[in-house]
């Protein structure tokens, strides 16, 4: 008993220590295999996820920095005439990643925790037309990490395997339209199995 | 561990009879219990396998100073067709029938290193690397898009770029029945 307490303990210090906690990602995206075998960042980074949501290709937005993600709610409230209470921006704050056009952010803000997985995420809307808020939340994330840490975000494309090009293109030509040639693509390492 | 000596110190000959000592040993079983229950808690909430990044880096459109114009003797275009299939043909647009071909070390990568030796054979100096174009075509999966940059690090390609694919080609995909 003795030893098996030991081992369990010293298991339980290595997964504490280990831990880092799994982030829901409402894009349900299953990254392609690739030979690639650089870790992604954890801190620093925009990923951007793209899968399907209620049948429709939907882009969703995710910045490590939360105090990025309390300035960038501020900016894009007063881009389109939307005011956040302290409350609603506390919650945005702590909230990793999310996929709701401007228009039903605060609805989704004020969902309660325990209700939030049954929210309809239906994507940032990321036409090519100037309706364009996709844009706006990475440009402005961008703006506030230079003005908060006097750092460059890194950009990440976190698409499903299945989706295709033309959404991948889109948000390709959202990167370049602000001088965003160089980012990551997310993948899974290929392993001999699915080669 | 956590047991202790509590025989409690050798016979005694007619000495005063002592009152008998609680046994030391502790139960642990609650407390193996417990620490398993977080273990199992913690492996499932945490990722192990953490995702890889593969970096991409796309042409800058905004600078019109730089524009290299594609050697056709040396260049390879490879079109994404639908399906997890492709086309890849060496030289101009029209000129020589693409071949239709599969992702994987048998198909297109043996492909693209026999046109890599072949250009690296007939050139010479700086032009012996070959250039590579990527098209994908709107029917064409994401997944297949990281397999062909997957292959370009593969074999070993520093020029590449994706490249908007043109009518002509997206003719012969369909032609081919990749549309």
């Amino acid at each position: 008993m003795t030893a098996m307490c030991d081992v369990a303990f010293l298991l339980l210090t290595f997964f504490i220590l280990t831990a880092k906690p799994k982030i829901d990602d409402p894009s349900h995206a299953t990254v392609p295999p690739s030979t690639a075998m650089v870790p992604v960042a954890d801190a620093n980074m925009i990923t951007i996820s793209v899968g399907k949501a209620f049948g429709k290709d939907a882009a969703f937005f995710s910045v490590t920095e939360q105090d990025v993600r309390k300035a960038i709610l501020e900016e894009m409230g007063t881009k389109y005439g939307v005011s956040f209470t302290s409350a609603e921006q506390q919650r945005f704050s702590v909230t990793p990643i999310f996929g709701v056009p401007m228009s039903r952010l605060k609805s989704f803000l004020d969902t309660e925790p325990a209700q939030l997985k049954d929210f309809p995420q239906t994507g940032i809307p990321a036409d090519t037309t100037n309706n364009n808020e996709l844009y706006d939340w990475i440009h402005m994330s961008r703006q506030a990490e230079v003005g908060l840490h006097q750092k460059l975000l890194n950009v990440s494309i976190k698409a499903d395997r299945a989706e295709e090009y033309p959404m991948v293109n889109e948000i390709i030509a959202i990167l370049g339209k602000q001088g965003l040639f160089k980012f990551d693509l997310i993948t899974s390492l290929k392993t001999a199995s699915n080669n | 561990m956590a047991e202790l000596d509590t025989s409690g110190g050798g016979k005694h000959k007619g000495g005063k009879i002592r009152s008998k000592k609680a046994s030391t040993r502790v139960d642990l079983t609650a407390m193996v219990d417990l620490a398993f229950l977080l273990i199992t808690f913690f492996m499932y909430t945490t990722t192990l396998q953490k995702p890889k990044a593969m970096n991409l880096a796309m042409p800058d459109n905004t600078d019109k100073r730089v524009s290299l114009p594609i050697a056709a003797t040396r260049s390879m275009t490879i079109l994404l067709g639908s399906h997890h299939k492709l086309e890849w043909y060496m030289g101009e647009a029209g000129k020589t029938a693409p071949t239709v071909d599969n992702f994987g070390a048998k198909n297109i990568r043996k492909a693209i290193l026999d046109n890599k030796q072949k250009v690296a054979d007939t050139h010479s100096g700086d032009e012996k690397l070959m250039e590579v174009v990527l098209k994908p075509s709107d029917k064409s999966t994401y997944q297949d898009l990281v397999a062909i940059l997957d292959e370009m690090k593969i074999t070993d390609i520093h020029i590449y770029a994706i490249v908007k694919i043109s009518q002509l080609e997206l003719d012969d995909l369909k032609k081919n029945g990749l549309q």
